[in-house]
């Protein structure tokens, strides 16, 4: 096969076309390396590419592929991995000073499961530091440019992976999500992003934010290679507590061309102030399609959507700041060379290693949890945590999924986002909730702005409601190929 | 008039438990082993590790709240304790705060009747209230290298299971504080969920103390006092502080609120840090865990394997067993000597017997040898042959008492041992009247005597055939032939 005809094959496709011997999992390895040498120094999707293990792991699972040991729908195809995940050997940097020498000992379990199934690692990609951000502007490796226009950012903090799999400088990439980190730069860089539902994937060598809301998925070119994928990569595990042991994590079963009865919910609330016109028209156009294909569409008031900001900051900044403890160059890591004592170390290790944003966050949740502070702010975002629950619950009690935009806006310019976080805060307002309430969400292209810049469509299930969510991507994005 | 005072005291007891792995990963607990071999991603604070909890932990927890009559916390937690310290991997230490797995017990302590009430007998029961008991995991250990002049850390010990024994401040002096801690010893170890050695640090105390005036309604200000390594340390540690307080009162000074450390060897303690220096550890629910739920099924389980407490034994071996009081109450102040009482007895070695020889040459050996009760080497299964042997008459007390000592020390099996050694009583009353023939010969003014009517001279003249059968010969039996004779 034609190297570029190569690149434009989905990872299921692909994994079929090395299963059938029309090409094979080196020649797949080099026509991604060899777009990564023409694009990567213009959109810095990588903080680090290992290419000849890559090559070399390549033909070990051709072999594998050959002697029959391998036969899954992975097996061979490039895979990008946030550098919030652990891959031994292979250097871990949260996109942060203070890891700039970490090479692991253990891979994450959700790497370990697609190395299982033959996929093959190429590198580690660039995402906000300690995934605090919305724009991947906070890494201290650079930015990432958005390939559908490099003058934007590619969203965050999973920004490298949506850009990597945008400019075909993988197949698809894991990201991890704590309050849109999947689902927001898949929107922005057109790709398809999934969030499931807390539990379903291992957070065994997740580099912590928010330890209650972290999980890994998927970011990929199409909804049958994120259904493929976050099959693969969801498992139980003992090693992590948190871990859901399902027996319905079938998700390629769901990959059905049909929204006939679907119920489907537009909460008013995320159609209000702030939300961008041409990203409401897209989206309402998207329900419209899916309302002519047979699906029951109706509008709805979620309520409490104004909390789920200040609720999400204080969580997930007080276990931040928890887990965020450790570096502190004693075991790993960054070490501050001047620093005279112990106290005087961990201060200018801490000062030197990391940097703005995850600073402002680690104080931010030093804050909520000190001794005085406790009930009124980590409590009581608690208490909101489970009303925002039930809220989703009441909804599910009418409806399948529930959609909406995935953010307020296109990608934003560089440069435009960090002088004001407040303002960068507020653009999570449609995806945390989600993680909030430990559901699954999904990020679908469906449309451009007038510069050209994607469109997200994000649909909402209820805990376990993956193949609700898949079904109904899948259909919108059958439908909006054939241009009905 | 010199005002009178009154102690108060509360304890805060670290015990770790026997669990052969960590509490929240799989590692090792055991002693000793190369610096961070017992170690891994998750017991150093690796990026991306994540703890699981041990549930053997859970079930030392619950019984040892069982066995002190608490309360058993049905939804449970653990909370994140947050401060930095390089012995301390990820930086906090996984505690419980909020829901402890125990709330709301008591012991019962027997004291001599003295200390504010009086009773006129001679002990008295007391009960000290427990305000809770949870779990948490140690930390490591820094050892500091003066040659190279830096700082080491080993995390062997990171994650090895703890549970705090928080006590009401119930206890008036050192002699509650020490019967307290006896109780809770006795009960923990009977449970065998610590072997609670106050010396290798498996059980630790730390001893909170105010001092009132006789009759006042508010507690005074109090201190903490750590780094208490023995009984005698945690007796002298409180008569110091509660003079220290007093002096200061009488003096017209304040006690300030803060935690001491006590140089038993200076018999003197000294502030380590006051309660302004008092870090904010930010306790909050530690994510990475889920809420331990315990049901009916789990708290039954561990009910019905309680076992029998010291208490409970004691009245049993009185019906059972025709051994003195004393000995009982020596035998079952520790779970170890009982076990092998018990398992000796059950082998067919008579009660009294097994109770002379641990009442005797084992208490003479450990208290020789500077050792605890739960340091006994020997198998009672050895004993029950020793006590054979005798009873047989296959050897002496003597020779019984020689081996004895053998087999404190190395656990041999004393058949084994005699019959190697040659050390069976000679019954041969051929060899043995030869013998006799040649030591009345030998000692002719001891015969005298004898005849005289010095009886003590008999006594001479069996030691020295026992002398010449070189002791393997029956003391009786050597009697009766010299009178035989004489």
């Amino acid at each position: 096969m034609e190297k570029t005809e190569l690149l434009a094959l989905s990872a299921v496709e692909l994994g079929r076309a090395i299963r059938n011997g029309e090409t094979t999992a080196v020649e797949a390895m080099e026509a991604v390396l060899a777009q990564v040498d023409r694009t990567e120094s213009q959109y810095n999707c990588y903080v680090t590419l290992d290419r000849e293990d890559a090559l070399k792991r390549a033909a070990e699972v051709q072999k594998k592929i050959e002697t029959g040991e391998l036969t899954g729908p992975l097996a061979g195809v490039p895979v990008a991995i946030k550098d919030n995940m652990c891959t031994e050997g292979m250097l871990t940097t949260c996109s942060s000073k203070i890891l700039h020498n970490f090479v692991p000992t253990f891979s994450s379990e959700a790497v370990l499961n697609l190395e299982k199934a033959g996929a093959v690692v190429i590198g580690k990609t660039n995402m906000d530091e300690f995934a605090m951000g919305s724009t991947t502007e906070t890494s201290a490796y650079g930015v990432t440019r958005n390939p559908r226009n490099p003058e934007h950012v590619p969203g965050g903090s999973s920004g490298g992976s949506a850009a990597a799999v945008a400019a075909e400088e993988c197949y698809f990439a894991l990201g991890s999500d704590t309050g849109g980190s999947i689902r927001q730069p898949a929107s922005y860089c057109g790709v398809v992003g999934m969030k499931p539902t807390y539990g379903t994937v291992s957070r065994y060598g997740l580099i912590a934010y928010g330890s209650s809301l972290d999980q890994i998925g998927p970011l990929t070119k199409t909804v049958e290679d994120c259904a493929v994928v976050l099959e693969t990569i969801a498992s139980h595990d003992t090693k992590d507590s948190t871990s859901l042991n399902r027996e319905d994590t079938d998700f390629s079963s769901a990959l059905k061309k049909d929204v006939q009865g679907m119920r489907i919910g537009i909460p008013r609330d995320y159609f209000g102030e702030g939300l961008d016109a041409e990203v409401k028209d897209a989206v309402l156009a998207a329900a419209d399609l899916l309302k002519a294909n047979g699906a029951i569409v109706e509008e709805f008031d979620l309520s409490l959507v104004e909390y789920a900001i200040p609720t999400y900051y204080t969580i997930a900044a007080a276990e931040a700041s928890s887990n965020l403890e450790r570096f502190d160059g004693i075991k790993y890591g960054y070490r501050a060379e001047d620093a005279q004592g112990l106290h005087q170390m961990y201060k200018k290790t801490r000062s030197q290693g990391f940097g703005p944003e995850v600073k402002r966050r680690i104080m931010l949740g030093s804050f909520v949890l000190s001794s005085g502070y406790y009930d009124a702010y980590y409590l009581k975002a608690l208490r909101v945590k489970a009303m925002i629950k039930k809220a989703f619950d009441q909804a599910f009690e009418k409806y399948d999924c529930i959609l909406g935009p995935v953010s307020p806006t296109t990608a934003p310019k560089l440069g435009e986002s960090l002088s004001d976080p407040i303002k960068m805060y507020l653009g999570d307002i449609y995806t945390i909730s989600v993680n909030l309430a430990g559901l699954p969400g999904i990020s679908v292209p469906c449309g451009t702005d007038s510069k050209g810049l994607p469109i997200g469509l994000q649909l909402i299930g209820d805990c376990f409601g993956e193949k609700k969510l898949i079904q109904t991507a899948y259909t919108f994005e059958q439908l909006r190929k054939e241009g009905k | 008039m010199a005002k009178e005072y009154e102690t108060v005291i509360g304890l805060e007891v670290h015990v770790e438990l026997a669990t052969k792995t960590k509490i929240f990963c799989g590692c090792s607990t055991a002693f000793g082993g190369r610096p961070n071999s017992h170690t891994c991603p998750v017991c150093t604070g690796m990026p991306g590790s994540l703890p699981v909890l041990n549930k053997k932990v859970l079930e030392y927890a619950v019984a040892v709240g069982l066995a002190t009559n608490c309360d058993i916390t049905r939804y449970c937690k653990f909370d994140r304790k947050n401060y930095f310290y390089p012995d301390n991997p990820q930086n906090y230490q996984i505690s419980q705060l909020y829901l402890p797995i125990c709330r709301n017990g008591y012991v019962e302590i027997e004291t001599e009747g003295t200390a504010g009430e009086t009773s006129g007998e001679t002990t008295r029961t007391k009960r000290i209230g427990i305000h809770e008991i949870h779990m948490e995991e140690d930390a490591g250990k820094l050892i500091h290298d003066e040659w190279e002049d830096c700082t080491l850390v080993d995390y062997n010990r990171s994650g090895v299971p703890l549970i705090e024994i928080v006590s009401e401040p119930d206890m008036r002096s050192a002699e509650e504080v020490i019967a307290y801690l006896e109780k809770l010893r006795l009960i923990i170890q009977y449970l065998g969920a610590s072997d609670c050695k106050l010396q290798e640090g498996s059980m630790r105390a730390d001893v909170n103390l105010s001092v009132r005036e006789v009759g006042a309604k508010e507690f005074g200000t109090r201190t903490e006092m750590k780094n208490l390594n023995s009984f005698r340390a945690i007796a002298r540690a409180i008569e110091g502080e509660k003079n220290r307080q007093i002096d200061l009162l009488e003096e017209g000074k304040p006690v300030v609120q803060e935690t001491r450390r006590w140089d038993d060897a200076k018999e003197m303690s000294y502030a380590m840090r006051s309660k302004e220096d008092a870090q904010d550890y930010r306790y909050f629910p530690d994510p990475d865990l889920v809420p331990v739920s315990i049901s009916e099924e789990f708290l039954e389980e561990i009910r019905s394997r309680q076992p029998e407490f010291r208490t409970e034994k004691k009245k049993r071996y009185k019906a059972e067993f025709d051994i003195p009081d004393y000995d009982i109450e020596i035998i079952t102040g520790s779970k170890h000597m009982a076990d092998i009482f018990e398992a000796a007895v059950e082998l067919g070695a008579q009660p009294k017997k097994v109770s002379n020889w641990l009442m005797g040459e084992t208490l003479r050996l450990l208290k020789e040898k500077e050792l605890d009760p739960e340091d006994i080497r020997f198998s009672p299964n050895h004993l029950a042959k020793l006590i054979a042997l005798t009873d047989s008459k296959a050897i002496n007390s003597t020779v019984a008492k020689e081996v004895f000592e053998v087999m404190f020390a190395e656990d041999i099996d004393p058949e084994q041992y005699v019959e190697e050694k040659g050390l069976k009583t000679v019954n041969d009353e051929g060899a043995l009247r030869k013998t006799v023939e040649e030591v009345i010969a030998a000692n002719p003014q001891s015969v005298e005597d004898y005849h005289n009517g010095k009886e003590k001279a008999i006594g001479f003249l069996v030691g020295q055939t026992m002398k010449a059968m070189k002791g393997k010969a029956d003391p009786a039996s050597v009697n009766k032939m010299l009178k035989e004779l004489l």
